[in-house]
């Protein structure tokens, strides 16, 4: 009624009275005026926060820049570089052998603990409990684990003791610092990524077990015949996700191991945070940061090709 | 037909043990156990005075009950009875960084959750030409990896001077997300188009039919969108940690990560470390305690849409 007024439409209304005559809406421009405003802080934040520094840290990839002093073009010195950094070559492997072990073990474990609150419960404490570690930030999870893990004094460790073992060095044996590392990450996301499993789940009709039921299938059977194989669109985009999500592990180590013992933790992000804010290297960091950028769009890439994750087998059926 | 349902998937033989459900419910209790038994953990350690805990490092109790880990971590003691219970000296200003944390997390999902959902108003129920073009645009950006926007984000709030301030911590994910508007424009599209009509025969403009048709139907998955974004900014560290270490804008997060590094390297002080997370983890376990059916609900919500 009266909200004409406040219809956002006021451009032509300023118009109209600069010239007079009220210009007919084009067909063509449709709400162009309207969407205009609508669009406008979104596309502003998009602009400065997202298109502009993409396209600047692809310029400072280019170039050697300590933030102090304006960045001098280089051309691929950067690049060329990183072919011969051997700390470049551990981050991709330490981050590589972290994504394998958390993926691994996060995937397999979610999906079992999905299946599992699938068929035997609809409780929403316990969907509440194991969601829980995921609301807390990461740096808490972090330092809880480094204490519960400490080799003197962690609950862990008297544990072991107890059961007549040996102590171990989580965090401090470099062998043993990355699978530790992921594996509290595995504890912190697992109930996160079950009930993404589960949403899933509940896609499937029931009419497809009781059909499997009537052929006297059996639990296992149809855990392998019927649900994976439906479940597969949902879990190829929980992959890719997790994945994604994988690779940009910092938190943990920057709170407990800082990249160490020795290099043994200095996953790739961590990398690129200490030569941009310890070393102000950040035309460097830069670089890394644009190869991380294809390493990742590549992994999607693959991962989306090999689970075919656009298709769906419910519908052909 | 009651009974095939009963039945779904789950056929019984007489009276069969049923050994794969008590299997089944023993994995799931010690899943609980297992997620459960570390906030138990964090819970007794920070009840405990740091130079027992050698000694009772397996007491299942409070090794020494104390409140001093507490008193340490908010400032209330002196050093002497701080180094007396294996403190620093080190502590938390927590009111001030809860402070902090709640004015961050509340304005980023406050911003992010109305523009978003503004932009996802214009790609889906206006018409105009370069909609589709510039909302594809829009989605490749889901596709870059934050660190490679962090750096030259990092600069660019440098350069404008916001260091250590709320807007810089604030300003990169107040205005939008890909994700966000990505997420709500797929429930806008869905708003029954004889609503948006009939509002308009009655003369309502588009702000009005934005904002008396369109939020409040969905109010579902903007709730559902809003509650994540929280919990992502809440729990953010590597952007706070990059531009906002000053203690007058320091969140909980980042004080944190700060008062760990404060602790001494060989005798750190750990009954202090873990009431410092256990404050930095207790507003969300509170949001959870309040709204946990919604936040439950809006897990597979986000991921499978």
């Amino acid at each position: 009624m009266t909200s004409e007024t406040v219809n956002a439409a006021a451009p032509p209304t300023v118009e109209a009275a600069s010239r007079g005559t009220p210009p007919p809406p084009t067909r063509r421009l449709g709400d162009l005026p309207v969407a205009v405003l609508f669009v406008l802080p979104a596309a502003i934040g998009f602009v400065v926060f997202y298109l502009w520094p993409a396209l600047r840290g692809l310029y400072l990839s280019l170039t050697k820049y300590n933030v102090l002093t304006p960045p001098r073009f280089v051309g691929t010195a950067n690049y060329e570089r990183l072919l011969g950094d051997h700390l470049f070559w551990n981050a991709l492997k330490v981050t590589a052998e972290y994504v394998v072990i958390n993926i691994g073990t996060q995937t397999v474990a979610s999906v079992l603990l999905a299946v599992l609150l699938h068929r035997l419960t609809r409780s929403l404490l316990v969907r509440g409990v194991v969601l829980l570690p995921f609301l807390v930030a990461n740096v808490v999870v972090a330092l809880l684990w480094f204490w519960m893990l400490d080799y003197q004094l962690g609950v862990v460790n008297h544990a072991l003791d107890w059961l007549g073992l040996e102590r171990v060095a989580f965090f401090g044996d470099s062998d043993l610092a990355i699978p530790t590392v992921a594996l509290v990450n595995t504890w912190r996301h697992l109930g996160y990524t079950a009930l993404l499993i589960y949403a899933g789940l509940q896609m499937i009709p029931p009419s497809v077990y009781e059909a499997a039921a009537l052929d006297g299938a059996s639990e296992w059977r149809m855990f392998w015949r019927v649900t994976l194989p439906l479940l597969r669109p949902v879990m190829a985009m929980v992959m890719v996700l997790t994945v994604i999500g994988s690779f940009q592990v910092f938190d943990t180590v920057a709170v407990t191991t800082a990249g160490g013992p020795i290099n043994a933790t200095r996953v790739i992000y961590f990398y690129i945070y200490d030569l941009a804010f310890n070393r102000f290297n950040f035309g460097y960091a830069a670089a890394l940061s644009s190869v991380l950028f294809v390493i990742l769009a590549g992994v999607a890439y693959l991962q989306l090709r090999l689970t075919r994750a656009g298709e769906s087998d419910l519908k052909g059926a | 037909m009651a009974a095939t349902t009963a039945l779904v998937g789950r056929p019984r033989h007489g009276r069969v043990i049923p050994w794969g459900r008590i299997a089944g419910w023993a994995v799931l209790v010690l899943v609980m156990a297992a997620t459960l038994f570390p906030f138990y953990w964090m819970l007794r350690t920070s009840f405990s005075n740091t130079r027992s805990l050698a000694a009772g490092a397996a007491d299942l109790l409070p090794a020494d009950f104390t409140l001093g880990a507490y008193r340490r971590v908010l400032g209330l003691s002196s050093t002497a009875e701080a180094v007396a219970e294996g403190g620093s000296g080190g502590s938390v200003n927590f009111w001030l960084f809860l402070r902090n944390s709640i004015v961050v997390a509340t304005s980023v999902t406050v911003g992010q959750v109305f523009f978003s959902a503004m932009a996802a108003y214009a790609f889906a129920r206006l018409r105009w030409p370069g909609r589709d073009a510039v909302f594809l645009l829009f989605l490749t950006a889901l596709m870059v990896p934050p660190i490679f926007t962090t750096l030259p984000n990092f600069v660019l709030i440098k350069e404008l001077g916001l260091l250590n301030t709320y807007l810089g911590i604030v300003l990169p994910h107040l205005l939008m997300t890909p994700f966000a508007v990505f997420f709500l424009r797929q429930f806008f599209l869905g708003v029954n188009a004889g609503l948006e009509e009939a509002a308009r025969i009655d003369g309502a403009g588009h702000v009005r039919i934005f904002f008396r048709i369109i939020l409040p139907v969905n109010r579902g998955p903007i709730t559902t969108l809003a509650i994540l974004t929280y919990i992502t900014s809440w729990n953010d560290y590597f952007w706070p940690l990059l531009v906002g270490k000053d203690e007058s804008v320091r969140v909980l997060t980042v004080a944190l990560g700060i008062f760990r590094s404060q602790t001494p390297q060989g005798s750190p002080d750990w009954a202090g470390l873990m009431a410092a997370t256990l404050f930095a983890a207790l507003p969300m376990i509170i949001l959870f305690a309040v709204l946990g059916r919604r936040i439950i609900d809006s897990i597979g919500y986000t991921g499978v849409k």
